[in-house]
């Protein structure tokens, strides 16, 4: 392809990506070194229908002053990165130097709200990302074995969990596991504890969501194995079963390997989509066990007081945590695409 | 042809009815609000005036789209509608308007109460009182033979014995929702405790006191006898609790008395055993263990002066004492003048006979809510002990304090 013909076939992209994808997260980054500026505050009478009071408020014209002086806001670099609502370092330090053992400053470290995350997210992602690939194969494989009449009803069966909206979705199985609810119930009469409650222990609320991410992602891995099968060249596979292959040894040495770029491509996608885990912890309340960097800047955007600065920090922390965990698999295809050309 | 003259006949009808207002305006008015049946009535007033666009947009999630939507020049809202506690965001941003001149103007049928001044000025219009209060099942208590509680210390001990009596296995309710509903119970229960959140004249937190840990130990004692979920339960799901028969005590609000008392929506059993009572108090103090509210509506700064009029005069039309009729009257203790107290308001008129505390309107006062509603959730699941759980809170307060510039 000529250069210029290249350049005019990229402009529409390059320019949607410059304005939707590159000044937004440079808007976020300038907002995460800035805070607002120091609140200038004045005692005041207040009077209501349960009568007068001194208060403190704002004071409007000064602070508008400050406003207008330096419309940003004040500079503070990297202040708020390193405060008790991100990686909070000083309380790190303490934590470390308190600390008798390896144990005792994890479970410390656990305490601070972004580190908690993480020990969350990571495990979410960690144990989601394996597991719907290892379901959505198994799916795959089952669905394409069927004969032909009812893999059309069983595909749309199996894709429902995608299709549900993950809110509703998970709002659904929240009733279903409340402790009135039919599994929580049932679980209560299964081990004959009516104190048992899944949304009560923080162990349990993981596995809850951890099976709520399989459940909702394993249908997009499905989908993508299944087109990636109709693609498997037959006579490889029958020249394995003429050597004698097993089942297993056929799906191990030469449908696995046939889908390895789907499998990457697929993990990829949900590294970046489990690391921003966000609608079960809305959909299943479970901000108290368990909470993500998704979550904070919608906590931080929706509080009584919004602190926009602390959102943009998650934001910016977000992005840099997703680009650790697809490094391995960026510098894998990379290594591929070299070795091919 | 037919539907033409229906929809004469429907104009007809709703002119009639706007007609003992006689609302006319003359601009753009758009409402954001909370979601519950008294501001879905005060809207519908707002809706019935004639002259211009009247838009409401209702909604749980008001919060987090009022000030963005007033911020902007012109702004889309013109009007919120708040509480105590929400119009300091709408102060701290600078988005509402000092209402002195439209009061002096349209307001004559205003009671001097209902006009929320700051600093001297007018800032909003409060029309209706809000309050959380006890409320029991008579017959329960009648089967376990005990009084209606009026300490805390009273609610546990009549817990216990519900619960000894095999009468219920979780006898109290609340709405324990880890966030903004956990933290309202820690304030209504620190202040029933006689404690202070900030140092005196300064945003300088201090909880981490013998009462935030009497408080704290007092809400775990009482979630000790709540359905085990009580971390997820709302005031949508403890009510729901309720109407289904699961609760014989709790603290809740008084805008959620009307359903409960609904026939429709409950057994005839519960609907004629619910009582309504006045909040406890805690720790021997005499100051009830809850908040008084308010619940009121701004104007928009960023609107020109003929819209903020409009949406002044919309407003009034919404809190008409005209419009106190059957149907509203029950939905709210309503500060309108005229209004006669309905059953359903005992609990709040308790609240402010008993001197109960204004929810502070501090600037800061929502960043320590957020903070409380985060941390102390460790402790409530036994995780770490109540010293450390205030520990967390003041720390995850002072944090976000300084990036709003309220502390050094």
């Amino acid at each position: 392809m000529k250069h210029s013909s290249f350049f005019w076939f990229i402009l529409p992209t390059a320019t949607a990506m410059l304005l939707f994808i590159a000044l937004p997260i440079i808007s976020v980054l300038i907002q995460s070194v800035h805070t607002p500026h120091d609140a200038v505050l004045i005692e005041t009478e207040n009077c209501g229908p349960f009568g007068c009071t001194t208060a403190t408020t704002i004071d409007q014209e000064a602070t508008r002053a400050l406003r207008d002086e330096k419309p940003l806001g004040k500079f503070v670099g990297l202040d708020i990165y390193f405060d008790r609502g991100h990686l909070a370092i000083d309380e790190v330090a303490e934590t470390w130097a308190n600390a008798d053992s390896l144990g005792q400053f994890f479970s410390d470290l656990n305490n601070l709200p972004f580190y908690r995350a993480m020990a969350f997210t990571l495990t979410f992602t960690f144990s989601v990302t394996p597991l719907m690939l290892v379901f959505g194969l198994m799916i795959a494989l089952g669905v394409n074995a069927l004969h032909q009449r009812i893999k059309g009803v069983l595909i749309f069966f199996s894709l429902l969990p995608m299709i549900v909206s993950p809110l509703i979705g998970s709002l659904v199985l929240f009733w279903m596991i409340d402790s009135r609810g039919i599994f929580g119930s049932a679980l209560q009469w299964l081990f004959d504890d009516p104190d048992l409650s899944l949304k009560a222990s923080t162990g349990l609320t993981w596995i809850m969501l951890i099976v709520y991410g399989v459940w909702h992602a394993a249908p997009f891995s499905f989908i993508v194995f299944y087109a990636g099968l109709q693609t498997l060249p037959q006579d490889t596979l029958e020249s394995a079963q003429i050597d004698g292959a097993s089942r297993w040894q056929q799906v191990r040495y030469v449908i696995v390997p046939h889908l390895m770029p789907l499998i990457t491509f697929v993990a990829l996608i949900q590294l970046m989509d489990n690391f921003r885990v966000f609608e079960p912890i809305v959909g299943f309340n479970s901000e108290a066990h368990a909470a993500s960097l998704s979550w904070f800047i919608f906590n931080d955007l929706g509080g009584e007081t919004r602190l926009l600065s602390s959102a943009a920090t998650s934001s910016v922390l977000t992005i840099i945590g997703v680009s650790i965990l697809l490094t391995p698999v960026l510098i894998r295809t990379w290594r591929d695409f070299n070795a091919k050309s | 042809m037919f539907l033409k003259k229906l929809t004469l006949a429907g104009a007809a009808i709703l002119m009639s009815g706007s007609a003992m207002a006689a609302c006319n305006i003359d601009g753009r008015v758009s409402i954001v609000g909370n979601e519950f049946p008294a501001i879905h009535a005060v809207a519908d007033g707002a809706k019935a005036c004639s002259g211009g666009e009247v838009k409401a947009n209702l909604t749980a999630d008001h919060q987090k789209i009022n000030v963005a939507g007033m911020t902007g020049n012109p702004a889309e809202y013109t009007s919120a509608i708040i509480a105590n506690s929400s119009i300091v965001a709408l102060m701290n941003e600078d988005v509402i308007r000092p209402l002195d001149d439209l009061v002096a103007k349209h307001g004559q049928s205003l009671k001097p109460n209902q006009l929320i001044k700051i600093n001297g000025e007018v800032m909003a219009v409060a029309f209706m009182a809000n309050a959380q209060h006890l409320v029991y099942r008579s017959d329960v208590l009648e089967k376990a033979g005990i009084q209606p509680p009026k300490t805390y210390e009273d609610m546990l001990a009549g817990a216990e014995i519900i619960r000894s009596k095999g009468l219920m296995q979780y006898p109290l309710g609340g709405a324990y929702k880890a966030g903004w509903n956990l933290a309202q119970e820690f304030t209504n229960m620190y202040i029933g405790h006689g404690g202070e959140f900030f140092k005196p004249g300064s945003a300088e937190v201090s909880i981490n006191n013998a009462q935030g840990v009497a408080t704290l130990e007092m809400l775990k004692a009482l979630s000790g006898y709540m359905n085990p979920d009580f971390l997820t339960h709302d005031s949508n799901a403890t009510s729901a609790e309720w109407k289904a028969g699961n609760v014989a005590m709790m603290n809740m609000w008084g805008s959620r008395m009307g359903p409960l008392k609904d026939p429709e929506q409950s057994t005839a059993e519960v609907v004629a055993t619910t009582t309504l009572a006045a909040p406890m108090t805690v720790g021997g103090g005499s100051t009830p263990a809850t908040t008084l509210w308010w619940d009121g509506w701004t104007v928009a700064k960023n609107v020109s002066d003929a819209d903020a009029e409009a949406t002044f005069l919309a407003m009034m039309n919404g809190i008409n004492p005209n419009r106190l009729d059957d149907e509203m009257a029950p939905l709210a203790v309503w500060l309108i003048d005229g209004y006669e107290p309905t059953p359903a308001a005992v609990g709040v008129f308790a609240a402010a006979n008993m001197n109960a505390t204004p929810y502070p309107m501090l600037p800061y006062q929502g960043l320590l809510h957020t903070a409380l509603g985060a941390e102390i959730v460790d402790f409530m699941q036994g995780k770490e002990s109540a010293e450390k759980a205030l520990a967390d809170v003041e720390a995850a307060y002072t944090a976000a304090a300084r990036e709003k510039g309220f502390l050094n």
